[in-house]
């Protein structure tokens, strides 16, 4: 059994069946993307599990848990983390202050009333921040407005958010859509790198195939809302159904 | 010390200074001089700088803070007047409960008016707030004013009179408003040369009272609540992916503002026991607004300066008619002494409204951070900044003090 199910989910727009008995079994510790051209459901897939759209029917259970009608925040709180695909941040605030809010949601909660305390003189949740931005090589810049980072440190900033609190499942949305050639390295090398430092379970949803098979132990390839196959890497590559999806039926 | 920073208690040592020796400060011309109409240094002026100073202070911690601005907050400066008068009018002169129930009470309507408002956010939540002062306004002008039952008094105010109960009102207290015997009104008169400067009781107890607000607000600006808020005005999307509830963010920094907002409504009625119901009237939500913004929304000073620098301004410039023009312009010709009232009339008395509109586009357009950004411009002209090693990324990232 794996940590996150998906069981026959249904998400219907209007006329537009968005997503049709999506079944998904991702297993602990394994990286695993989400394939498919656009308009396939990956997104739509991805906002059913972090609880932004609610499906019409079907089941979502993350580590034994049903994930569906809770609110997001109560979703990030059992161990599910989102990396967006434009870094979303506190871009007024500096670079330790971002990385300190989700040290503060792990330790208080979704909301706790402290406003006596001095965030300066939390030193457990200081250090716990500093020790992450010096994971990613960013303690140097903790004091620099993080609206001004350039957009590879954004993402990078987003990720140590993420991973400072310590998720079960990290979910990443196109992480190097936009991105130049070499970001997207750097992107798939960081990755690479907090994958191999921690026990910590991926979903990626991304375009480039490059990103995809460097990274993924399993891919699902989904068109027009329907899983099409589910299999490694190296399977998924030849799949005769995997480059009909993509080219059209003419080319399989 | 006291838990703050050195840069925040230079900020609350500054505070407490101008607020301590305000009766020097706000009085430097000699009382006989041409120029003695530009002093500030009379009670009923002072103890209005330092009362809209915590509303504002209040005020900030909502929309410098979380960026919900709220048109309402009149609605929590009027029911906290309305609270206190009928302390006076209940029990007994003594402010203390007055005071007391002024802030319970904001805080109660808050609660309800804040959570309905902040199911929306943005210029809903603006009108929304809006709303529910007016329609406070309309409750206390009217509908809660007629013979049966009458609990605001109307368009005559609330206050008191010899009939009223007063149970714990003794002999001996004074017959006004006074703290343990202390009365508001009490002013001692020093006279230094051709200076006279006042000491108001009423005025000492608002500016301590206004001192503490300060602190407060400091240390909610530095605690870890008030990282959250600054994060509810940065980015909602994010803090909800970070497993954070806003809602109750929110509504907690609308409840202290209210709190706040309604400290400062009982220390109006502490200082002259009437309450009217235009005191919940939107232009004083405005004001409220107007004092923030100028000052510096989000800052820590900021909203005591703006409130100080409109309060001044309504006062001073109010009181300037066309004959104190005409002693001005009197050494002129009289062809240009004409021109020139002419030209400088409508500005002042009763325009002095255009002068604050003129003055408050001018903060906007040039100092987008209200006068505080205006201090550290002048600031950072006398002082060289180091040279920037970090390629012009270090922004500062602490909002400015």
């Amino acid at each position: 059994m794996g940590i996150l199910e998906v069981k026959n989910v249904n998400k219907r727009f209007g006329g537009l069946q968005a997503l049709g008995d999506v079944n998904l079994d991702i297993q602990e510790n394994t990286v695993h993307a989400i394939i498919g051209p656009n308009g396939a459901g990956k997104s739509t897939l991805l906002n059913c599990l972090i609880g932004k759209l609610e499906p019409d029917t079907g089941s979502v259970t993350f580590d034994g848990q049903p994930v569906l009608g809770l609110k997001p925040h109560q979703i990030n709180q059992l161990g599910i983390s989102r990396v967006f695909q434009t870094p979303e941040i506190f871009s007024d605030l500096s670079v330790l202050e971002n990385v300190l809010i989700p040290c503060f949601a792990k330790r208080d909660g979704s909301f706790r009333m402290n406003a006596i305390g001095t965030v300066g003189n939390e030193t457990d949740v200081m250090s716990t921040a500093e020790k992450m931005l010096d994971d990613v090589n960013m303690l140097d810049k903790k004091d620099v407005l993080s609206g001004a980072l350039s957009r590879g440190d954004k993402r990078r900033l987003e990720m140590a958010m993420c991973l400072v609190q310590e998720p079960k499942l990290l979910l990443l949305d196109e992480p190097t859509a936009g991105m130049a050639r070499a970001d997207t390295n750097n992107t798939i090398e960081l990755l690479k790198e907090i994958k191999a430092s921690r026990d910590i379970t991926m979903v990626i949803i991304e375009h480039d195939m490059h990103v995809v098979f460097s990274l993924a132990q399993r891919i699902t390839v989904l068109a027009q809302g329907r899983p099409l196959v589910e299999d490694t890497p190296e399977k998924i590559k030849g799949h005769p159904k995997v480059k009909e999806a993509y080219l059209g039926e003419t080319a399989a | 010390m006291m838990g703050l920073h050195k840069k925040d208690l230079n900020l609350l040592l500054i505070v407490m200074v101008l607020a301590l020796f305000a009766p020097f400060i706000l009085n430097p011309f000699p009382t006989d001089s041409a120029l003695a109409q530009f002093n500030a240094g009379y009670p009923d002026l002072m103890q209005r700088f330092v009362i809209f100073g915590i509303f504002a202070v209040g005020f900030n911690i909502l929309f410098g803070l979380t960026g919900y601005l709220s048109f309402g907050h009149a609605a929590f400066l009027g029911i906290g007047s309305y609270s206190c008068v009928w302390m006076f009018k209940l029990l007994s002169y003594n402010v203390v409960p007055g005071i007391l129930l002024s802030v319970v009470m904001a805080g109660i309507f808050s609660v309800a008016i804040g959570f309905i408002s902040l199911r929306r956010s943005g210029i809903y939540f603006s009108i929304l707030t809006l709303a529910f002062a007016q329609m406070s306004f309309a409750i206390a002008y009217s509908v809660l004013s007629n013979p049966a039952f009458n609990l605001t008094n109307g368009e005559t105010g609330l206050q008191v009179y010899a009939s009223d109960p007063q149970w714990l009102q003794s002999a001996s207290a004074p017959n006004a408003p006074h703290l343990f015997g202390l009365p508001m009104r009490a002013t001692e008169t020093l006279t230094v040369g051709g200076w006279d400067f006042q000491f108001n009781v009423g005025y000492y107890m608002c500016a301590i009272i206004m001192i503490l607000a300060f602190y407060l607000s400091i240390r909610i600006f530095r605690s870890p609540f008030g990282l959250m808020l600054r994060a509810v005005k940065s980015n909602q999307q994010r803090m909800i992916y970070t497993g954070l509830n806003t809602k109750p963010y929110t509504l907690a920094a609308f409840i202290i503002s209210g709190m706040y907002a309604g400290l400062a409504g009982g220390l109006l009625s502490a200082m002259d026991p009437l309450a009217g119901a235009e005191r919940m009237q939107w232009t004083a939500s405005g004001e409220v607004v107007l004092m923030t913004i100028l000052g510096g929304a989000g800052t820590l000073i900021g909203p005591v300066l703006g409130a100080g620098f409109i309060k001044y301004f309504e006062n001073i410039f109010s009181k300037i008619n066309d004959n104190i023009l005409h002693q001005w312009f009197s050494a002129l010709p009289d062809g240009l002494e004409d021109f020139l009232i002419t030209i400088v009339h409508p500005f002042i008395g009763k325009g002095w409204h255009l002068t604050l509109g003129l003055m408050f586009m001018m903060v906007v357009i040039f100092l987008p951070g209200g006068l505080v950004e205006g201090g550290q411009r002048i600031g950072a002209m006398f002082k060289r900044k180091p040279k920037d090693t970090n390629g012009g990324l270090s922004a500062p990232a602490t909002p400015a003090e």
